[in-house]
């Protein structure tokens, strides 16, 4: 079994078909459940529906009630009954509808299962899964667009991905199933329906590492999920102007993989953040905040953020895209800390 | 029902290990030896005792943030709770966990809780936890009738008894949440009531009274192991003290505690196992004696076990 460490670009030499992110996730979870009985799913609309995204689609008919079940809209309910699942012995992977409703079982995951191991001296494991989209961008309003992936990132005891393409989504999803602890897996709901290239063989990608998406030298653009096809687009531009982009991909927002972000800084001198959601106390200030801890005499300019306004999602598209980051955006950001050269 | 003579008198023995245990740590936090708060059980012993002892030893079991009585009627060593209540590196979880955070897995002790009703959910996730793995296990949840009121409580029920989960729902009725009379703050009586809801059987069941208690919930973990699905038992009983130890009692009239305080668990029991010859009086004093030297082991060994080293703070969070 292979480690793809790099993203669907960049594993020369390994066989590659095309599949959907959703399918990827779905493989993801049908592989791990042959591998390993004491896998079981559960959620909302998983059964013979499918999933509302379709990532379940076809485990029901493989693996049957047993394991892929269906559960009644009581999300403090059955995150609660996969805490006191997986101190006994099975490993349950836990869809959420709708991220925006991680607010409910909240107590669970911040209260009980973050902190359980701890708490007990290490006596148990909490090998847990929950799975929930996240993003805006579809005029979903304020209560069906949230990303929370800072908000739990702040409670010690909760390993945090974002997978940002197909092929990221399957290893680390595969690796998520296999970590002994509690994973918040975030799902990007503008990338279930996007292509992208995954290894025929069997592999898992390590939790807690960044990708280099794209080398570059003028400047550092931290990422994670959706916003890495905006930072894609934005240094193509950018080339033709002549300013060489490196693009981090930081996959898993907690832990923090610091080294490879912090050593493309110290090369490129600048560095611009990323994140589709609200900029306060957010994963954008934590990059910020190391940058400043670690590498303030190599930047030779303030570190630019592009973030979220910081407003409930509204409604109407022409406000939503005023209050969202932007390819143009992320472009005028580039070209701010380019021209802020002290002296 | 048919109990051993050896369950009567272990169920003697057991009440009598929380009554000793939990009169020693009244005295010992108010001596300040102490840190932190603790909550403690005396009044309701017959409630932990009656239903752990329907259990095997590897069935779970969560309790609350009331739970010293839970885990030593569950098997817990009064050594290990003593040394963790003192915040000593050789409690049950190192001095982590403290009074309302005990837990010990090879008893099947899923946790104390500090959140009311968070151990809800938790042991009905192992009841379907135990189906799934078809080990024959039930769980056991203790919560209060405070608890009864959150929302874990209606999702868990429902879940539990849509998939007939091996689990058996315990509810201490105390009658008071923190300081506010749960009958001031819920329209009927019995909460055994709201079984009816999700189709399972709910019944009421006097609390100070270990061999009830022994027999309700005997009945409910048999139709649990059979696959038959969740039962809620409601148990009337008091806390002899307030919330927490320290807190003023301006909340509960005198004449109702000092009512509960006449129907005590624990003496009409001995005198009862006396009178029908299930042991001497001798024999229940030797008893007694041996609870007590257990205690004073427990409390010597946490008095004189170390205190964690400061580092050990940074372990354990991540498996």
């Amino acid at each position: 079994m292979g480690v793809v460490q790099t993203g669907q670009d960049k594993s020369t030499g390994v066989k590659m078909r095309e599949i959907f992110y959703n399918q990827a996730l779905g493989e993801a979870l049908a592989e791990e459940m042959r591998r390993d009985k004491n896998v079981v799913l559960w959620g909302i609309d998983i059964g013979p529906y499918g999933g509302a995204n379709g990532v379940t689609k076809g485990l029901f008919e493989e693996f049957g009630p047993k394991r892929v079940i269906d559960m009644p809209i009581a999300e403090l309910g059955y995150v609660g009954l996969g805490v006191g699942a997986a101190a006994t012995g099975i490993r349950p992977v836990i869809e959420l509808q709708f991220s925006d409703w991680i607010t409910l079982p909240s107590e669970m995951i911040i209260n009980q299962a973050a902190k359980m191991r701890y708490m007990f001296g290490g006596v148990l494991e909490m090998p847990l899964v929950i799975r929930a989209p996240i993003g805006a961008y579809l005029s979903a309003g304020a209560q069906h667009s949230n990303s929370f992936e800072s908000m739990f990132s702040f409670v010690p005891g909760i390993k945090i991905v974002t997978p940002s393409t197909p092929c990221n989504a399957k290893g680390l999803l595969k690796s998520a199933i296999r970590d002994n602890n509690t994973v918040l897996f975030f799902e990007h709901k503008k990338l279930y329906g996007v292509k992208g290239h995954v290894p025929d063989e069997e592999y898992t990608i390590p939790l807690g590492e960044a990708e280099v998406v794209r080398e570059g030298s003028d400047v550092t653009v931290v990422t994670y999920a959706y916003m890495r096809q905006f930072c894609q687009e934005a240094a193509k531009q950018l080339e033709r102007d002549g300013i060489s982009v490196e693009i981090i991909d930081l996959r898993t927002v907690d832990p923090l993989d610091q080294e490879t972000f912090l050593n493309s800084v110290k090369k490129t001198h600048r560095l611009v953040v990323v994140q589709e959601t609200w900029k306060d106390c957010s994963i954008s200030s934590e990059v910020a905040a190391i940058a400043a801890e670690k590498a303030l005499y190599y930047l030779d300019a303030p570190v630019i953020r592009v973030t979220a306004e910081d407003v409930p999602m509204p409604f109407s598209p022409v406000l939503e895209e005023r209050v969202l980051p932007s390819v143009g955006k992320i472009v005028d950001a580039v070209n701010q800390v380019l021209e802020r050269v002290p002296g | 029902m048919d109990i051993s003579k050896e369950k009567l008198i272990e169920m003697y023995r057991g009440m009598l290990r929380i009554r000793h245990f939990e009169d020693r740590v009244k005295e010992l936090f108010a001596a300040g030896e102490m840190p932190g708060f603790v909550h403690l059980y005396l009044g309701e012993e017959a409630v932990a005792v009656g239903s752990c002892s329907a259990l095997n030893d590897d069935d779970y079991i969560t309790s609350t943030h009331r739970g010293h009585g839970h885990i030593l009627a569950k098997g817990g060593e009064m050594r290990c709770m003593m040394a963790e209540l003192y915040g000593k590196a050789t409690g049950y979880n190192k001095g982590k966990g403290g009074s309302m955070h005990i837990a010990w897995p090879e008893l099947g002790i899923l946790g104390a809780n500090g959140i009311v009703s968070a151990g809800i959910p938790i042991a009905t996730g192992a009841a379907l936890s135990a189906k799934y793995q078809e080990n024959d296990k039930v769980a056991l949840c203790f919560f209060g009738d405070g608890a009864a009121s959150e929302g874990t409580f209606h999702e868990s029920v429902n879940i539990a008894s849509a998939f007939d989960l091996p689990v058996v729902y315990v509810c201490e009725n105390n009658m008071y949440g923190v300081g506010t009379r749960q009958s001031d703050v819920r329209n009927i009586e019995d909460i055994a009531d709201r079984a009816v809801g999700y189709g399972i059987p709910g019944l009421v069941v006097d609390g100070n009274d270990v061999i009830a208690v022994f027999e309700a919930v005997s009945e409910a973990v048999k139709r649990a192991r059979k696959g038959e699905g969740p039962t809620l038992i409601e148990c009337k009983t008091y806390r002899w003290r307030t919330h927490f130890e320290g807190e003023p009692d301006t909340y509960r009239p005198p004449e109702e505690v000092e009512a509960w305080l006449k129907r005590e668990p624990i003496a009409p029991y001995r005198k009862k196992l006396i009178e029908q010859g299930v042991i001497t009086e001798e024999k229940a004093q030797e008893i007694e004696q041996s609870v007590l030297d257990e205690l004073e082991e427990a409390v010597e060994f946490a008095r004189t076990s170390p205190l964690p080293e400061p580092e050990t703070a940074l372990e354990d969070v991540w498996a």
